[in-house]
């Protein structure tokens, strides 16, 4: 990765990828990063982009403070994500605020149930797109722990960490086997 | 209401999230979803479902619904808290993990623990469409615009912020009324 990024360009860039970033960052953090600064090599982005999903937190969340702390440390980290988050949480507080102002009026709140109903379609498409790679190349130890959480946190209403807690190392484990079983 | 304790609740709430929330926000929205609707009745399921929808319309990555639940529990001070209280956690983490992840970049057991964690984390997010899609459509209409706005983001290529921008003209033209 190139020394050149510095906290401001760091800023800067993930502001930019955050104001871009309508319904989904990810596109625009890899057009950013890699085809317009050129911080990061395609290769890099994959990985460094895997790195942060299998980490907490949001995976462009997790970009940035990856991104930054490689370019300058703990400061980097700050720049890249003062400027990823900043702007939208204003942005998002103003909103809130305007919905409470004018939740009364009829339109706003008719626009807001049909904003709803499609949101709550962009998340299952979302779903059925991570589902998707994962049913096509291990069906028989995907299936039961995507069935098995969603079962026991939409249906039965456990608290998810009880069920990450449960379900993951038996997940955990069933991969690994099954990774040993296809060598 | 909007007292310590409610700032406190939502600090403990978002921070112990932050922790568990693989592959983002959109994996433990129905744990938010129950603490703040079911558990501390911050709000009623129609505002969570709203306010999801906003959060969703804005620009930026999807932990914001964190900061409205926030903002509508405690105000400013509430959006500040359970932002921060999303974030920091799982940013130290990976700050963290970053600085050792090269050693381990072949490790078998890390391998693993990504291929284990992704069914899981799909589950979650099924649950969130779940939630969403309960609190949301109330009828056949909206139920209708839900099957259509998923079809379009699975089967094209088209930019999410078209369902939306539709669905709320629909709702404006007096389509859901």
């Amino acid at each position: 990765m190139s020394a050149r990024a510095s906290p401001a360009a760091l800023f800067a860039a993930f502001f930019q990828i955050a104001i871009s970033g309508f319904g989904g960052t990810l596109p625009f953090a890899r057009r950013t990063l890699v085809e317009r600064r050129g911080w990061l090599s395609p290769d890099d982005f994959t990985e460094t982009l895997s790195l942060c999903q299998s980490l907490p937190g949001p995976n462009v969340v997790n970009m940035s403070i990856v991104v930054g702390g490689r370019a300058c440390g703990w400061q980097g980290s700050f720049a890249a994500f003062a400027g990823l988050v900043g702007a939208p949480v204003l942005t998002v507080i103003a909103l809130g605020a305007l919905y409470s102002r004018f939740s009364g009026v009829d339109q706003v709140r008719h626009a807001l149930i049909g904003l709803g109903a499609a949101a709550s379609g962009l998340v299952l498409a979302t779903a059925a797109r991570m589902a998707e790679p994962l049913l096509r190349s291990r069906p028989w130890v995907a299936a039961p722990f995507i069935g098995g959480a969603f079962l026991a946190v939409a249906i039965l209403g456990f608290p998810l960490p009880w069920v990450l807690v449960a379900l993951a190392p038996v997940s955990i484990a069933a991969a690994a086997a099954w990774r040993r079983w296809r060598r | 209401m909007k007292s310590a304790d409610t700032v406190a609740a939502l600090a403990a709430q978002f921070a112990g999230l932050s922790l568990v929330a693989f592959g983002g926000a959109n994996a433990v929205i129905p744990e938010i979803h129950r603490q703040s609707v079911e558990v501390h009745r911050w709000m009623t399921d129609q505002d969570f479902a709203a306010l999801f929808a906003i959060a969703q319309a804005a620009p930026g990555p999807n932990f914001l619904v964190s900061t409205l639940v926030g903002w509508k529990a405690a105000g400013l001070i509430g959006a500040l808290t359970a932002t921060a209280a999303m974030c920091a956690p799982s940013c130290l983490v990976t700050f963290w993990v970053a600085k050792v992840w090269d050693r381990y970049r072949e490790a078998e057991w890390r391998i693993a623990v990504g291929a284990g964690l992704a069914p899981v984390t799909v589950g979650f997010v099924f649950s969130t469409a779940y939630v969403l899609v309960r609190a949301a459509d109330a009828d056949w209409r909206l139920a209708l615009v839900t099957g259509a706005s998923a079809a379009v983001v699975f089967f094209t290529r088209l930019n999410p912020l078209w369902c939306l921008a539709a669905a709320a003209a629909l709702g404006v033209a007096g389509a859901f009324g």
